[in-house]
């Protein structure tokens, strides 16, 4: 079965740094956000692992291993410093 | 009520807006840029959020610290974008019928902000480098 899907991603602070622009588009066959930046990490040497990022699904924080469906928004969230 | 801004934050004027009818007690909080973090020498910083999800985060903070404290009104604003020293970053005012209440409450909202809020603060350094708050510092300790 091909689980291909659209997701939009948008990067901010080090992780848009690293990767170069705020946000973009892939087709991914990856199941989970955890699956997806592990593929994003590799692709991009982001410096941060996982487990110190949130992860946002369409505005809204979720787990790691929530399932991605096709047109999800993906926000990766590095350690927060705001105040 | 939270508002993130790209402009200056005019303290007397946020704290003009808080209901001020039956109340006793006025507690805010101005979070002003330092010239120094971690015995470091800061020039400026800049401050970035992914705005939807810390407008939403911000007014879960104040949900909950009205439901957990006797107060009447919670504001908060933070600043985004470029800052230089001395500058408010982040503001926080709660008014209550009693100061012990409206103090528990300010002190809630603040530090809820600071560890719930997705926004991000980069520091530029009087010798030329820069680095984002926490990020460089969380891959050095661990």
């Amino acid at each position: 079965m091909n689980a291909t899907k659209k997701i939009h991603i948008r990067y901010y602070a080090l992780l848009r740094e690293q990767r170069g622009c705020s946000d973009e588009t892939i087709q991914t066959d990856a199941q989970t956000p955890l699956e997806l930046y592990t593929y994003l990490r590799q692709q991009h040497r982001f410096s941060l692992d996982a487990n110190l990022l949130k992860v946002s699904l369409n505005n809204s924080f979720e787990s790691w291993n929530s399932p991605l469906k096709n047109n999800d928004t993906v926000v990766f969230i590095p350690p927060v410093a705001g105040g | 009520m939270f508002r993130l801004s790209t402009t200056p934050i005019h303290c007397d004027d946020l704290k003009n807006d808080l209901s001020v009818l039956t109340i006793g007690a006025v507690v805010t909080f101005e979070g002003i840029v330092r010239n120094h973090n971690d015995g470091r020498k800061v020039l400026a910083l800049e401050y970035e959020a992914y705005e939807e999800l810390a407008v939403q985060e911000a007014a879960k903070v104040i949900a909950e610290a009205r439901q957990q404290f006797d107060i009447m009104d919670a504001h908060c604003a933070h600043r985004i974008g470029k800052l230089t020293i001395g500058d408010v970053a982040v503001w926080v005012g709660v008014s209550a019928a009693h100061r012990d209440s409206a103090f528990k409450a300010c002190r809630y909202i603040i530090d809820e902000i600071k560890k719930r809020l997705p926004i991000w603060k980069k520091e530029y350094y009087t010798n030329g480098d820069s680095g984002w708050v926490n990020c460089q510092q969380t891959i050095l300790h661990s």
